[in-house]
């Protein structure tokens, strides 16, 4: 592997800054789209939220609302083949691949339709179908699963690209720089994105890195980072559509640092008190992803109210069902307890 | 004085070697430090260098001589003024010598049933009558099982460290680089928690990845990604997402390196459900064995011992000789007492069993070649029969997989037995380093002769 792995690499400059989105051509149907996807996962989020509060979901549950141009923007940049794989604050990106609300929100309350039997909930579930592989429950396990799993697209030469998400947390991760390691040695076609959502549960990146600059944790292993705003989901997909690209070109991985926002606690029990109300507010109010795309959709008169209106009502639609769905839907058969434990 | 070169030990298993070539001859002058002989071992050749100046008066093992025992005088090296004529009579060891001396004798002590391998050797169960056998080392099966199921699928690869160009650190994965080159024989860095995770992930798309463990003591370092991920993974994503792969490396105390590397971890993983766990003792089981784990569509943890590395057993000559995982052997049919052990266990099992029967106590010895699952139907057929049962195992007495088995026995064989369950198993202590304290920490023959007789009451 590593011999034939070295391809000469280009553009090797590790750069830090962000770049200047507001002149990408974007479009009326890109616009349109991201809304749309911004928009599913945030009410989804927000009826599970609901949801958990009415006691049908158990156990931990992070929400990903304020975070959603991330997964929208990347997921614009891939194409058919390439995988996804991230921790526990997944709900988004599960979406994102395509996956069923349905399925997902049945799996939140531990139903027979959830993508895992029930079985996974909140936190681990996969589609081999949409090429989503978890969903896991261990802070940066997913990093080097993820690695192996741009390995194995290497090994078949299959062109396809694995995006690996982890947050700011993990990136203080030991096996996450072993798994930089390989990935820079062997040329593995992996986009690293962190999530920087400021808190690593409640210990803020201040407080928990030594060097919060997360585009650059890649340098001692000559691996590439950006700093990307991950409030604009236009900016996420060209620099992602870029990263993705020199990663399915043979040069190896890439370090996309998202600099995003979490609106909610760490999961559902953190009432968040390591942070003013301000800060979330300000937030809220200057940055929101969704907002941003839908002022966006109006000043450029690429939609109307109307048919803005027409998507958010389809949207509720389908959470809606998903919820019901989950409500409904009957916990897996007791004989359950015994399968899928070895093949 | 003239002074004696002796034949040097390579490693801490090493019992002995070829003298492969001398690169000096008898008159050439030396100074410490110059190579004067090419040592052959199983694992790999060494340069032996003079330790003196002198002159090399005397070539006491000629070239081409196998199996010379480690500190064997192989030639002398005089000083001004000596003839070879000085030497001793017969060579003592040195004073400095004594600990590698006893080193030896624990070895020694410990594998002494293999010596005769084709007596201990039962029938293989699963082999055809009249099918040929060739006498191979463990090693070697490990080897040729691998290799067979690489050609046989392109999906099967190998990683690790010092895998591929130093060609295993103990010489299992010999050839296969240059067999199947760098794509499918991968060195890694030294990270067995990075390439551990990157070995699973590359499972859970369809590849069938051997992760090797340099020692199975560095795997603590990746048992996350072995637990929480390999084992974990196909339960929670409700079968979707399962991982074929295959952790091998040895396992248990190989001679004296102490507690950080000789911890036996059958139990440990044996533990976990999602996880097969294979140890085999013969060469033909682990050739058999360690194929059908990498065609398993589960992970398999698959515990060697350094040890029996060099044992050489008879194998079958089947172009795809499998053994199921799941299954004990009868080892030595017996009726007096049920002796449980495996891989090297069953050498102090095979040992017992022949000292009792001279005191006309019959044993048993089941080996169990696979830990999980426990082949329990075997196990509850022999107590019924003997009423009385020993486990050996080299790992701690608590929660061990001895005290699992006799938990299992009293919930079905409780009936049958005429003595309560004694398990033989490695002290409550971190392994030591003194010779003597190493030796006092193992289970031995002895040990397993005293817990035969006392649930014999004989």
């Amino acid at each position: 592997m590593p011999a034939a792995a070295k391809a000469e690499k280009t553009g090797k400059a590790v750069s830090g800054a962000t770049k200047d989105a507001s002149k990408i051509a974007w479009g009326k149907e890109r616009e349109l789209k991201s809304y749309r996807e911004m928009l599913l996962i945030r009410r989804f989020e927000e009826k599970a939220g609901q949801l958990y509060g009415m006691g049908l979901i158990g156990g931990f549950c992070h929400l990903y609302i304020g975070q959603e141009a991330v997964v929208v923007g990347m997921q614009m940049a891939l194409k058919d083949g390439d995988q996804v794989i991230t921790a526990y604050r997944d709900h988004g990106h599960m979406l994102a691949c395509g996956m069923d609300a349905k399925g997902v929100m049945a799996e939140l309350t531990g139903r027979r339709g959830g993508y895992s039997k029930g079985k996974g909930g909140s936190m681990h579930m996969f589609s081999v179908e949409k090429n989503f592989f978890g969903g896991h429950g261990i802070v940066g396990a997913q990093v080097s699963l993820g690695t192996g799993i741009a390995f194995a697209n290497r090994y078949r030469e299959n062109g396809n690209v694995c995006l690996t998400y982890f947050g700011d947390g993990a990136s203080n991760q030991g096996q996450v720089y072993e798994s930089f390691n390989m990935a820079e040695l062997w040329r593995l076609p992996v986009v690293y994105i962190i999530e920087n959502n400021k808190y690593a549960m409640g210990t803020s990146v201040e407080r928990s890195s030594a060097l919060q600059e997360f585009s650059k944790r890649g340098a001692s292993f000559n691996i590439p980072g950006e700093k990307v705003d991950g409030m604009d989901v236009r900016a996420v997909y060209e620099a992602g559509a870029r990263a993705v690209e020199y990663a399915r070109t043979g040069q190896g991985p890439f370090i996309l640092e998202m600099n995003t926002y979490r609106y909610r606690g760490h999961s559902m029990s953190d009432p968040a008190k390591y942070r003013a109300k301000e800060e979330v507010e300000k937030m809220r109010t200057e940055r929101d992803p969704i907002e941003r795309v839908r002022n966006r959709i109006l000043e450029e008169k690429l939609a109307s109210e109307d048919e803005i209106k027409k998507i958010d009502g389809e949207i509720r639609v389908i959470v809606n069902e998903s919820a019901e769905f989950a409500t409904n839907d009957q916990e897996p058969d007791v004989s359950e307890l015994y399968t899928d434990v070895l093949r | 004085m003239p002074i004696e070169v002796l034949m040097p030990a390579l490693s801490p298993t090493m019992e002995k070697g070829n003298l492969a070539k001398w690169l000096k001859a008898e008159g050439d002058e030396v100074k410490a430090g110059d190579v004067i002989a090419e040592i052959e071992t199983d694992k790999a050749t060494m340069e032996v260098e003079a330790v003196d100046e002198g002159k090399l008066g005397k070539i006491l093992v000629p070239e081409g001589t196998q199996d010379v025992a480690v500190n064997t005088p192989i030639a002398l090296i005089l000083g001004e003024g000596e003839s070879a004529s000085d030497a001793p009579a017969k060579s003592a060891p040195k004073k400095n010598e004594a600990p590698a001396k006893t080193a030896e004798a624990t070895v020694e002590k410990r594998e002494a049933p293999v010596e005769k391998p084709v007596e201990a050797a039962p029938v293989e169960l699963d082999v055809p009558a009249g099918t040929e056998m060739v006498n191979m080392t463990v090693r070697e099966a490990l080897r040729d099982a691998m290799a067979e199921e690489m050609r046989r699928d392109a999906d099967v690869f190998v990683m690790g460290e010092e895998v591929a160009e130093y060609q295993g650190a103990y010489k299992v994965t010999q050839g296969l680089l240059q067999e199947f080159g760098a794509r499918r024989v991968i060195d890694t860095p030294i990270t067995e928690h990075g390439f551990t995770g990157v070995g699973v992930g590359a499972g859970f798309t369809g590849l069938k990845p051997i992760v090797e463990f340099m020692t199975f003591n560095f795997s603590m370092q990746a048992i996350d990604q072995i637990v929480n991920s390999a084992a974990k993974t196909l339960y929670m994503s409700g079968g979707q997402v399962g991982c074929s792969i295959v952790f091998r490396g040895p396992n248990g105390a190989a001679a004296r390196v102490a507690a950080q590397h000789s911890q036996d971890f059958a139990s440990w993983y044996a533990h976990v459900p999602g996880l097969k766990v294979v140890s085999p003792y013969t060469a033909a089981d682990a050739k058999g064995l360690l194929k059908s784990a990498i065609r398993d569509p589960n992970p398999v943890v698959f515990l060697e011992n350094e040890i029996l590395y060099g044992k050489t057993f008879p194998v079958p000559k089947l172009d795809d000789y499998l053994v199921p995982i799941g299954k004990a052997k009868v080892a030595r049919p017996g009726k007096d007492v049920t002796i449980l052990a495996w891989s090297i266990g069953m050498t102090w099992a095979l040992e017992a069993a022949e000292e009792l029967a001279k005191k006309h106590i019959f044993a048993e010895v089941i080996d169990l070649r696979t830990i999980r699952p426990l082949d329990i139907a075997t196990i509850v057929e022999s107590v019924k029969k003997t009423g009385r049962c020993v486990t050996v195992e080299e790992g701690w007495p608590q929660f061990g997989v001895g005290s699992e088995i006799a938990a299992r026995i009293m919930d079905e064989a409780f009936d049958y037995l005429d003595a309560p369950v004694r398990r033989v198993t490695g002290e409550d202590v971190p392994m030591p380093y003194a010779a003597n304290l190493e030796k006092l920490a193992l289970p031995t023959v002895a040990k397993v002769i005293e817990a035969a007789r006392a649930v014999t009451y004989r």
